[in-house]
């Protein structure tokens, strides 16, 4: 990469699910500022991958994890790190929209909550702040007492996507977040994600190409465990380097 | 025969063990409705019994099984919470635990009397609680144990696994992620099973019998180690003693009725509980 400030870095990691080798030595950097885009047909190792940098796989029982992976210098997978606090600084929405079954307001304030903020006038100004950095706030601004589960599915992934900037992290993963969603909110939440950008490190998972070509800066491509091919997302959609990468995005397979 | 005849059949016999159920029930409670609602009378309901047990009230029995049933459940629900949380929670997958379920499923198949001989040797003998509301309290918690554990269990697995995540990924614990999203989440459930629960305590008679049940008792209990009257006992002991079995059974009847009545209210709260739990999650 073009020199670039890395944000994370994933180094030789090898993971198992049991026996299965479900990543093979991925070496991957995230660049500061930049959306990187994991692409790769269903079952390739892209949701365990991102779900690593957030330590959120070692809830799965049984597993194995090998390598190393850094948030900026912090070697996050050293035993002295709180699992945590790496969650706190790298935060994380799902492809299915995951409120909480409470208040709009309390979805946002639980995050700075169980941080420890107790102080009710940052809670109210971090909980607007959030919700109209993600684009929500006109939408919720007269309902922020009612159940966050009435609200449509794509209102429910920006209140996730709020619930996220609340705590103020520094990167932002994503797993295929606009997956259960309508073409209008997919939209939204594309033009979001480029905003969030010039504040966030992003990192999302998407089985859509015309997305990762629409907002990505790199793109990976998984298979089968392995990182094939990243580079420039230009470059992976005009001249891949790889028979298999071109294979996958002009569909031939996967 | 060709398949259509057979699908009736089938769905005649389906029906038919369905209607067969519910008119046990409500002859079950017209039966006793018929016969108990005619000695139902606000002295019934509030005074003692009198004349050798063949007339006067029940509410020394009403107030005992009052004591008994909440003494259950505060001993009961916490600790059967509690241990619900662990076993789905906490607790690493493997033989042992399934152990530890399998033994809390054969707890909820022992017969009511054991628990009451339990509570005799236990509490009644070898702590010496005596014949006392606290040793029929213990008695049936115990009995209702397996019960609130797994209802409570029924309600934690309900929660979606995804949101549990949703909190973790904020940098929750594990226990701030319980006590915060999953036990508020799953509170309605842990109290239809509690209801239900209640019900069932309410009714035993037989934890009580060496434990804690008097037959006659002049006014109402002054501790929790003073022995009561409760509903379900003096139904047995109207229709077994005595030498006035006209007028005993139509106590024992009003009694019933009582019970019955007590039974379907609390039954009704539950559903009532679990029907605001679905309007709640589906928005
Ligand atoms: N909890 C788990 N236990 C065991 N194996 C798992 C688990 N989660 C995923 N796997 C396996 O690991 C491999 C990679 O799964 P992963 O979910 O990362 O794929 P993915 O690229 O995100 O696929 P998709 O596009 O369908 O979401 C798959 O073969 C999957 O079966
Ligand atoms: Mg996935």
């Amino acid at each position: 990469m073009d020199n670039l400030p890395i944000k994370m870095r994933a180094h030789g990691v090898d993971f198992f699910y049991g026996q299965h080798h479900a990543l093979k030595n991925i070496n991957l950097d995230i660049a500061k500022n930049h959306v990187t885009a994991i692409i790769g047909p269903s079952g390739c190792g892209k949701s365990t991958f991102i779900r690593l940098l957030n330590r959120m796989n070692e809830m799965v029982p049984n597993t194995t994890l090998t390598g190393k992976i850094y948030l900026d210098c912090l070697d996050i997978l050293s035993p002295c790190i709180d699992p945590a606090e790496v969650r706190r600084r790298v935060g994380m929405v799902f492809q299915k929209p995951n409120p909480f079954p409470k208040n709009i307001f309390e979805n946002i304030s639980y995050g700075l909550e169980v941080n420890g903020i107790k102080n009710k006038q940052l809670i109210e100004d971090r909980v607007v702040e959030s919700l109209k950095k993600s684009a929500i706030w006109d939408e919720v601004k007269d309902r922020l007492h009612d159940s966050a589960l009435r609200l449509s599915g794509g209102q429910q992934q920006r209140l996730c996507i709020a619930r996220c900037l609340a705590i103020q992290p520094e990167v932002l993963l994503f797993d295929e977040p606009c997956a259960s969603l309508d073409p209008i909110s997919t939209r939204k939440i594309e033009e979001l994600i480029l905003e969030l950008k010039k504040d966030y490190t992003i990192a999302i998972v998407t089985h859509n190409m015309q997305q990762a070509a629409r907002i990505s800066d790199y793109t990976g491509f998984f298979l089968l465990g392995d990182l094939i091919e990243f580079d420039k997302t230009e470059k992976i959609f005009k001249a891949p380097h790889d028979s298999r990468t071109e294979d996958y995005i002009t569909g031939r397979f996967g | 025969m060709n398949q259509n005849t057979i699908q009736k059949i089938g769905f005649g016999f389906l029906s038919f063990s369905v209607i067969a159920t519910i008119s046990f029930l409500f002859i079950i409670i017209f039966f006793i409705a018929a016969r108990g609602i005619r000695v139902i009378s606000w002295e019934f309901l509030t005074a003692g019994p009198r004349d050798g047990m063949t007339a006067g009230g029940v509410a020394p029995a009403i107030v005992g099984t009052f004591y008994l049933t909440l003494g259950a459940i505060i001993f009961a629900l916490p600790l059967g919470i509690a241990c619900a949380i662990y076993l789905c929670e906490y607790s690493p997958k493997g033989a042992v635990v399934n152990i530890i379920r399998l033994s809390i499923n054969n707890l909820a198949g022992v017969p009511s009397v054991v628990f009451g001989l339990f509570g005799l040797a236990v509490f009644v003998k070898f702590f010496n609680f005596g014949a006392s509301i606290l040793s029929g309290s213990l008695s049936l918690g115990i009995l209702v144990l397996p019960l609130i554990i797994s209802a409570t269990q029924e309600a934690l697995l309900a929660i979606p696994h995804s949101i549990r995540e949703a909190s973790m990924a904020l940098g929750a614990t594990k226990w701030q992620t319980i006590k915060k999203i999953v036990l508020p989440a799953a509170v309605p459930g842990i109290l239809t099973g509690t209801i239900l629960s209640i019900g069932r305590v309410a009714g035993e008679t037989a934890p009580i019998l060496f434990t804690a049940a008097a037959f006659y008792l002049k006014g109402y209990p002054k501790s929790v180690f003073s022995e009561v009257m409760a509903l379900p006992y003096h139904i047995y002991a109207l229709m077994t003693e005595g030498v006035y079995p006209e007028k005993q059974t139509a106590i024992a009847y009003g009694c019933s009725f009582i019970l019955l009545v007590l039974v379907l209210l609390v039954s009704g709260l539950a559903i009532f509980i679990r029907q605001r739990q679905r309007s709640y999650y589906h928005g």
